[in-house]
């Protein structure tokens, strides 16, 4: 009898995992190399990045900086590349990236549009990094609608003021009137007076507070804008009236009043049918037959009416879809606590629609950002209206792949970054929410 | 809501007042700009330099118009239109007077109802073709790919040709004339259509312009003019005699250099009706006497502005052809100032 | 006995409109309607006045003066000399052609991009991010310009074609050709052809319809119906004998003999392009501009398609892939099989937007000289007769009718996926 049993009484040492499947080795067995599929996938794409690759950073890096035209550029890159193909020609870029930037805008007045859009985005952070900043700056949120026209328009300080002004009269009437009377004939006389303040008397208010106390910069004419300037204050302009203007069709819309439900319908669907650039047709060709005959909006103006139409439609859809995510129970409690239909929206229902309904919002905005590369084809200057005005030019006529690839950063930069952040603020939302 | 959007903008922002259907000059004279219609782009005829300042034969136009009328050649908003939204534009009052090389034709005098006030541009439709193709007149195009560029009376000239001519082709339109000379060039068209002047300075602008020629075939008569809405005369007079002002300072020999002396000390009666020294021609248009001199002066007499923007020592290197003084064989007859 | 009494009845006054909840709503609705009704007055009023004063009035005669220009690619015959309205209709069957063709494969691509954006290798899920994040970020006006370029620059001309010693040959045994002014296929010919029928005799909207077509389609209808039937009985056959009795030879039969007879019998061949002239003639010509729009439509909305379809299979739950998984399912099937059935759910509403936006997107078609309805009717008619608000209301009417019957279609296939599912 031989005893054969075996009890190990102490651990083997650890071995160390094999080479391949660890480190980078491991890294790359693991996730390019698994199976003979991706394998194959894995050499596919290396060659596609390759091939893309060997064409684009030589035209890139190997490349002219200074120069006046295309023709001194050709000369430039046959004497020191023997060859005009593959080289891009930047300096057409360094030559008008200002101009394709802030348009004709005034070159000693570029620092407003830059005030402008810091502003804009101060303003906006109380709304967006709602936790890490003072509230106090929504003070400067509610003032920016004056304060952007003002900076970007110029002319007397009183216009934007008295325009407030309006809204300051609407309120004041409605809290007056709603206490001694009632609060929907105090809402009405209280929006009729605002209306009564700038229709009529606004004019001959800012008329005479000029000539009494003459305060104002320089003013722009919006013909003067242009570049990616006009691209963004089109797509802040237009998402920004047609928030409120959302808001309310997206009520309508759900509303248990059938007429109103169904001209809301009809306006959302009717806009969301068609394409912008017939809107454009409508902002460029129709709309000063529209209005009666002697108004004279000028074109930038149609242009920004035709876009923030166009944007509330999507805006609409956008809240409605938050409004549709909130849970039922948000409305009954607002019942339950004997709330009436305003009270319960602007207490319970919006502020928590609108909050999920953000990354929609920011995405819209990409949306109509992008599509305002449109109106080039109605005649104005926005950044690609003006490249082909750069290629007009004796200079540069001729250019062409520089151009495009500089727009192309240009828009790609703005919207890859608002995108991640629209990401970043899903993410958050989300957490909150399951 | 809507209401007050559109309410709100008006007061916030600049509001163009109104556009009366009458009295274009008197309006230009109290708003102290004119509103001048041109192309977003057209090498040598309208374009913005790196400054923003608008550069071009149409543009000496507005600019001299400018001059007559406000005294300042500098006092123009250029309103940059396309081939669509340029007589929309002029109907509504939005420019007092488009300069964007646009043919005179009968409907669009007649029935769209614009008042051509001369002829500042004698162009004609022509076809470019690469020389190693081997041809050597349009009719030889049968089965051709053409690049047109559209928005213009290109496409129906064309149209007209090809079905006369009884051979087939292929157009490809084309939105600017960049896009089109990108085509050409790689050669996805064969013919390149469009003016003989755009031929003509797209040419001028490619690495090798002489492995391109011009065919001989003129396909349509183009008189590119100034215009200006129907029923206001008094303004189209003004326009129109300040064109053949200039037509009469390079006929009369007065050009921007020699103006002042010439108006001092010249005795040719033609030459000092034309200047104001003599005569109420400023006064009959509404103007004061010396409103010929400051447009003359702005940018020079027709010959000198035709030389800067378009002639032959600038890259588009155009020659004066059709545009030369009836004296010289051209067509270019201004009726006389008296 | 008691008798109820009705409650004394209200008097009806003018503030209960608006503090009666019963009459209230009804009074909001009649001053919205009033206060639309108001606002189209006003502004139909102003453009009546307006277009006195320019001398327009409203007519649509012009419609039937011939157009004057021409058309590179009509699906349906057209010359100058037709009519705008006919022109318009070309241009209309151009829009629907790019819509339907961008709308294919933006959905091809598009699943197969989100799914690989999912991919366990991780070059291939980045490299289709960097695709998606550069689509969606630019705006698409670029990408059309871009991708005609491209077409433009990388692909030889007609004329490297010639020669002795040509710089470009013909692809695939000679029969395809690619070039930059597009590409030539061959074309389907019958010499025995049975001729076209002709539909609204000389009007604008008159149509050709070919009969050897007819006849394919009758008899390939007809082989799948006889196939069906074959496959119905082979089913019944099963359970009943539990034995499946081979068809693959009868099916293959049924597929191929009738359709190969009718093509003998119509005198089927091919036409293959070849260089005649300046161009190449014969065989289909797929132009640049078709190609350019439908490549770059297809691939910025395939971007998005891309991304609903990464977040409709992340939002089904990884049970159902390790319950599958479990059942011995491959990678492949598991995709095919339960995830993507249920993804659809989630994937389809905000497919059909992008869908709709396709088809907007496709107005942009004069960036590169497409002439779809936005050319045609929107673009040179408009220039030419300036009738702008006609064109406008008419082509904005136009898109309105495409965009609801793409919804129309895709709401009905939506209720029909969802009554599958439950």
């Amino acid at each position: 009898m031989s005893d054969v049993s075996f009890v190990r009484t102490e651990m083997l040492q650890e071995q160390t995992p094999p080479a391949s499947e660890v480190g980078i080795i491991g890294w790359v067995r693991h996730n390019l190399f698994s199976g003979w599929f991706n394998s194959i996938l894995t050499l596919i794409s290396l060659y596609a990045i390759y091939y893309v690759l060997s064409g684009i950073v030589p035209w890139i890096f190997q490349s002219v900086w200074n120069a006046n035209s295309l023709t001194e550029c050709r000369e430039i890159m046959m004497a020191t590349w023997g060859s005009t193909h593959g080289h891009a020609c930047w300096a057409v870029i360094n030559d008008r990236w200002l101009q394709m930037l802030f348009g004709f805008y005034p070159d000693h007045l570029y620092w407003r549009p830059i005030l402008a859009l810091v502003l804009l985005l101060i303003a906006l952070a109380p709304i967006l990094y709602s936790e890490r900043v003072p509230s106090k700056l929504l003070y400067l949120t509610a003032a920016y609608p004056f304060l952007m026209p003002f900076l970007m328009w110029g002319g007397t300080i009183w216009g934007p003021i008295s325009a407030a002004l309006g809204f300051v009269i609407g309120w004041g009437v409605y809290t007056v009137l709603s206490k001694q009377l009632s609060g929907l004939l105090g809402l009405v006389l209280g929006v009729l007076a605002t209306v009564i303040w700038w229709l009529v008397l606004s004019g001959y208010v800012v008329g005479a507070m000029d000539s009494i106390l003459p305060i104002g910069i320089e003013a722009v004419q919006s013909r003067q804008f242009g570049g990616f300037m006009l691209a963004i204050l089109l797509g802040v302009v237009a998402i920004g009236v047609s928030l409120p203007i959302g808001i309310v069709l997206a009520l309508g819309r759900q509303s248990d009043l059938l007429i109103v439900k169904y001209l809301c319908v009809g306006f959302i669907e009717f806009i969301r049918g068609v394409p912008l650039i017939t809107l454009l047709f409508v902002a460029s060709l129709l709309l000063n037959l529209f209005l009666p005959p002697g108004t004279n909006f000028d074109i930038i103006l149609r242009v920004m009416i035709m876009m923030t139409l166009f944007s509330a439609a999507y805006m609409a859809e956008v809240i409605r879809g938050g409004l549709a995510a909130l849970p039922r129970g948000q409305y009954e409690g607002a019942d339950s606590l004997g709330l009436n239909y305003w009270q319960a929206q602007r207490l319970i229902i919006m502020p928590q629609a609108l909050k999920i309904s953000i990354p929609g919002i920011v995405s819209t905005f990409i949306g109509i950002f992008k599509d305002t590369t449109l109106v080039s084809i109605i005649g104005l200057f926005d950044v690609i209206g003006l490249s082909s005005a750069i290629r007009a030019d004796t200079a540069w006529n001729g250019i062409y792949w520089e151009l495009f690839a500089f727009i192309g950063a240009l828009f790609f930069v703005v919207c890859f970054s608002m995108s991640r952040y629209s990401m970043y603020l899903e993410r958050k939302l989300q957490t909150g929410h399951r | 809501m809507k209401k007050s959007v559109f309410l709100g903008a008006a007061t916030v922002a600049t509001l163009a007042a109104g556009a009366a259907m009458a009295g274009t000059a008197d309006d230009v004279k109290a708003r102290g700009k004119l509103n001048c219609g041109v192309t977003t782009g057209l090498a040598g005829f309208a374009a913005p330099d790196a400054n923003g300042e608008w550069k071009g034969f149409d543009v000496s136009m507005c600019r001299a118009v400018a001059a007559a009328v406000l005294g300042d050649p500098n006092a123009v908003e250029f309103v940059p239109t396309t081939g669509k939204t340029r007589f929309t534009a002029l109907a509504s009052g939005e420019i007092d007077l488009l300069a964007r090389n646009t043919t005179w034709t009968f409907s669009r005098d007649v029935d769209l109802k614009f008042e051509f006030i001369g002829v500042n541009y004698y162009d004609g439709q022509g076809f470019m073709v690469p020389k190693e193709l081997g041809v050597s007149s349009a009719k030889e195009l049968d089965g051709a790919t053409v690049c047109i560029q559209t928005g213009t009376t290109t496409e129906l000239n064309l149209a007209d040709f090809f079905r006369t001519n009884n051979i087939s082709y292929e157009p490809v339109p084309i939105e600017t004339n960049a896009e089109a000379q990108q085509q050409y060039l790689a050669g996805a068209c064969d013919v390149y259509t469009t003016d003989a002047s755009g031929l003509a300075a797209t040419r001028a602008s490619f690495e090798d312009p002489s492995a391109h020629i011009l065919l001989p075939e003129i396909i349509s008569k183009e008189p590119l003019g100034p215009l200006v809405r129907h029923g206001d005369n008094e303004w189209g007079d003004v326009a129109r005699w300040t064109l053949n002002a200039l037509i009469s300072a390079e006929e009369l020999g007065v050009t921007s250099a020699n103006i002042n002396d010439i108006a001092s000390s010249t005795d040719n009666p033609e030459i000092k009706r034309l200047l104001g020294t003599e005569g109420t021609l400023g006064e009959m248009l509404g103007l004061d006497a010396e409103w010929a001199q400051r447009a003359i002066a702005a940018g020079g007499n027709y010959g000198e502005i035709f030389a800067k923007n378009i002639g032959e020592d600038t890259p588009i290197g155009l020659a004066r052809g059709l545009n030369a003084q009836w004296t010289d064989g051209g067509l270019l007859y201004s009726p006389p100032f008296r | 006995m008691t008798t109820l009494t009705d409650p004394p009845k209200e008097h009806f006054r003018l503030s209960m409109l608006l503090y009666d909840t019963r009459y209230r709503s009804a009074t909001i609705q009649v001053i919205a309607l009033m206060g639309f009704m108001l606002l189209a007055a006003w502004l139909l009023s102003n453009t009546i006045q307006n277009l006195e004063a320019l001398g327009k009035p409203v007519e649509f005669g012009f419609f039937s003066e011939p157009a004057s220009y021409d058309i590179n690619q009509r699906l349906l015959e057209y010359d100058s000399r037709d009519s705008h309205l006919r022109a318009a209709l070309i241009g209309l069957l151009n829009t629907l052609v790019v819509a339907v063709l961008g709308c294919i494969t933006a959905t091809v691509i598009g699943v197969l991009v989100g799914v690989l954006r999912l991919s366990s290798n991780w070059l291939v899920s980045k490299i289709m991010t960097v695709y998606v994040e550069m689509f969606r970020n630019v705006p698409v006006l670029l990408w059309i310009v871009f991708a005609m370029a491209i077409l433009i620059e990388s692909l030889p001309a007609p004329r490297a074609f010639r020669g002795e010693d040509p710089a470009a040959t013909m692809d695939l045994f000679n029969t395809v050709a690619v070039t930059n002014r597009g590409v030539y296929i061959p074309e389907a010919l019958f010499s025995r052809s049975l001729g076209d029928i002709h539909f609204f005799g000389d009007s604008a909207l008159r149509f050709d319809v070919s009969l050897d077509l007819i006849a394919i389609i009758v008899v390939l209808a007809g082989s799948i119906f006889a196939m069906r039937k074959v496959i119905a009985w082979a089913n019944r056959t099963q359970e009943q004998t539990g034995d499946r009795p081979k068809t693959w030879h009868i099916l293959l039969g049924l597929f191929f003999v009738p359709m190969l007879t009718l093509l003998v019998a119509l005198g089927f061949h091919l036409g293959y392009p070849e260089l005649k002239g300046f161009n190449f003639t014969g065989g289909t010509h797929m132009r640049n501009s078709l190609i350019a729009l439908w490549l770059a439509l297809s691939l910025y909305t395939a971007a998005f398609i891309a991304e609903i379809v990464r977040g409709g299979i992340l939002a089904i739950s990884h049970g159902q892939t390790e319950a599958a998984a479990a059942l011995g399912l491959r990678q492949g099937r598991i995709m095919r099989l339960v995830i993507l059935p249920q993804a659809l759910r989630v994937i389809i509403p905000p497919m059909i937007s992008n869908y709709l936006n396709l088809t907007k997107n496709s107005s942009l078609a004069i960036a590169v000289g497409y002439m779809d309805i936005t050319g045609t009717l929107g673009g040179i008619t408009m220039n030419q007769t300036g009738r702008e608000l006609e064109c406008v209301l008419l082509l904005m009417l136009v898109y309105l009718c495409i965009s609801l019957s793409i919804s129309a279609v895709m709401n009905w296939y939506n209720e029909r996926v969802k009554l599958v599912e439950r």
